[in-house]
């Protein structure tokens, strides 16, 4: 039965874009990987309305304290297994606002990651490249 | 049925919703079908930037500002410099600021052409959304080419600028801008005179001119609704002054008016960034500036969405001991309020998206207790007047 679930996930992802107190500059990127340029959606990559629908989560962001109980809750209605990917310098490791009073970030205090994708923003290739280790290490 | 329309709902939107790429949460009031009223809360993006600020050197402080917002991210380092410029009381090389004009005008045709896709993707014209976004593209690559970055750029440091722009790039930002310019006029041909955008838009989100003015919007929220408002020609810095352009107001005030304004906007932009680029200068790109003295200095400019304004107060050492910052999404987002009342609930996602919110820039406090917010706007009110009355039983 888990073999069936990863195997379901691995041949068309549908992912959901979770922002926490981002500056939106990796959230504009992670859309421009919908747009004719990129266009993951050749590889069965679909961005998705809901949590319950998704197979992978794309954060982006340091959670700040009035977003973390929002996060906790989409993470808990994604079904599982799913994968979480850390996207961009502050999603990985608080970047420039370690020192916040209100970051009470990185993700991964918080929630199982399963990738890491830093840049500020990282470029699209490297998010491609990114989602497709995570899912090739199923 | 007619006690069922009278009946007040609550539509929630948001923290997390297919719609915003930011989490932002609206409580929209309901009586049927029409929308009567607009709670905004917000403090989801609140990261604390005045207050990591004053722990910078002023070299580092741009670099904070800049991940103010990832969209708009050459306005408020712009603004920034300027402000540590006015408190220094120094004038940056001609080299720095044409190429500081010529960043600043890209970043804008980059984002209008951004709001002008999401905005067809709300309304149902994905068409709309992929060509605007495909467009958008060759200006990220030229940011690439320029600065090595397609989004944060950089560019700006106090006394100048630190990327130079080749002699070998001037013929591909050229060919750039040709290419924008061409695919920018099919699409606002093709936005304008379509039928069905035109009975979506027109009319929708009236914010008039008085309420423009009463809500102390900026930007092209303000030059759709006719207020005839902008910093580049207000308040002349960088070579806005030393190219010739115009500034486009419109004034019915609608979502198609604020439409319109960005669409002719990216023109204007691609006209001034021609023109500095016939003009620009030779000579050094930044200076060396030895002290930034004690006093205070403030820098305009204008972003995609509307006037930036920074705050810096300095206190001889290294590092500002104040820096404040005022995005233009606080005023816009606000007017929001009277834009929707009264409309059609269907055409509530449009007109909150019309101001081209930015929430991550607008985020300035927030109050907790448990993960929830702790005072509306009515308490913090209430704990207002109880200061006041506080001082006042205090000074009797």
């Amino acid at each position: 039965m888990k073999d069936l679930r990863l195997w379901g996930l691995k041949k068309s992802p549908w992912v959901y874009h979770v922002a926490a107190a981002s500056c939106n500059n990796c959230d504009i990127e992670i859309l421009e990987l919908l747009t004719p340029r990129y266009d993951v959606e050749r590889f069965g990559v679909v961005l998705v309305g809901s949590p319950r629908h998704a197979d992978a989560l794309l954060v982006t962001g340091v959670i700040n304290r009035k977003s973390l109980p929002r996060v906790l809750e989409v993470y808990e209605q994604t079904p599982k297994p799913c994968l979480v990917i850390a996207i961009g310098t502050c999603a990985c490791n608080n970047h420039i606002f370690r020192n916040s009073y209100n970051a009470v970030g990185p993700y991964d205090k918080h929630i199982p990651v399963h990738a890491y994708i830093p840049g500020c923003p990282p470029k699209p290739e490297a998010m491609i490249l990114g989602i497709v280790k995570a899912l090739s290490k199923l | 049925m007619s006690d069922e329309t009278k009946v007040r709902r609550i539509v929630p939107i948001g923290p997390y919703h297919p719609l915003q790429e930011e989490p932002e949460f609206f409580k929209l009031v309901v009586e049927g079908e029409t929308v009567v009223d607009l709670e905004i809360n917000l403090g989801y993006n609140h990261r604390g930037h005045e207050f990591i600020s004053p722990e910078l050197t002023y070299d580092q402080v741009p670099f904070l500002v800049e991940r103010i917002c990832g969209i708009c991210s050459n306005s408020h380092p712009l603004a920034a410099v300027l402000a540590i410029e006015d408190c220094a009381g120094i004038k940056p090389p001609p080299r720095a600021n044409f190429i500081r004009t010529i960043i600043h005008e890209l970043e804008r045709i980059h984002s209008h052409l951004l709001w002008v896709g999401l905005a067809g993707h709300f309304i149902g014209y994905n068409t709309v959304w992929m060509w605007a976004w495909r467009y958008r593209e060759h200006i990220l690559q030229v940011f690439e080419m320029i600065t090595g970055n397609r989004n944060h750029y950089a560019a700006n440091k106090p006394g100048g600028v630190r990327w130079d722009i080749k002699p070998e790039h001037v013929p591909e930002i050229r060919a750039a801008l040709d290419l924008v310019e061409k695919k920018t006029m099919m699409l606002t041909k093709a936005v304008l005179d379509d039928p069905v955008i035109r009975a979506r838009l027109e009319g929708v989100g009236i914010l008039t001119k008085e309420q423009a003015i009463a809500w102390s919007v900026v930007g092209p929220t303000a030059r759709a609704s006719g207020v005839d408002i902008d910093v580049r020609r207000d308040d002349p810095h960088c070579a806005y002054d030393q190219v010739p352009w115009n500034v486009i107001v419109l004034s019915e005030g609608d979502v198609f008016a604020k439409a319109k304004v960005r669409l002719l906007e990216i023109f204007e932009s691609i006209k001034i960034i021609r023109g500095c680029l016939d003009k620009l200068p030779d000579g050094p790109i930044d200076m060396r500036i030895d002290e930034i003295p004690s006093g205070e200095g403030i820098g305009r400019t204008e972003a995609p969405r509307g006037e930036v304004f920074h705050y810096i107060r300095s206190d001889g050492t290294n590092r500002p001991i104040r820096h404040k910052i005022r995005a233009p999404s606080y005023m816009n987002i606000a007017s929001n309020v009277v834009a929707v009342r009264g409309g059609s609930i269907a055409d509530a996602a449009l007109t909150l998206a019309a101001v081209d919110p930015c929430y991550c820039c607008t985020e300035r406090m927030a109050a907790f207790e448990d993960g929830m917010l702790k005072y509306t706007g009515k308490d913090l009110l209430r704990l207002s007047w109880e200061k006041t009355e506080k001082i006042r039983e205090r000074l009797k």
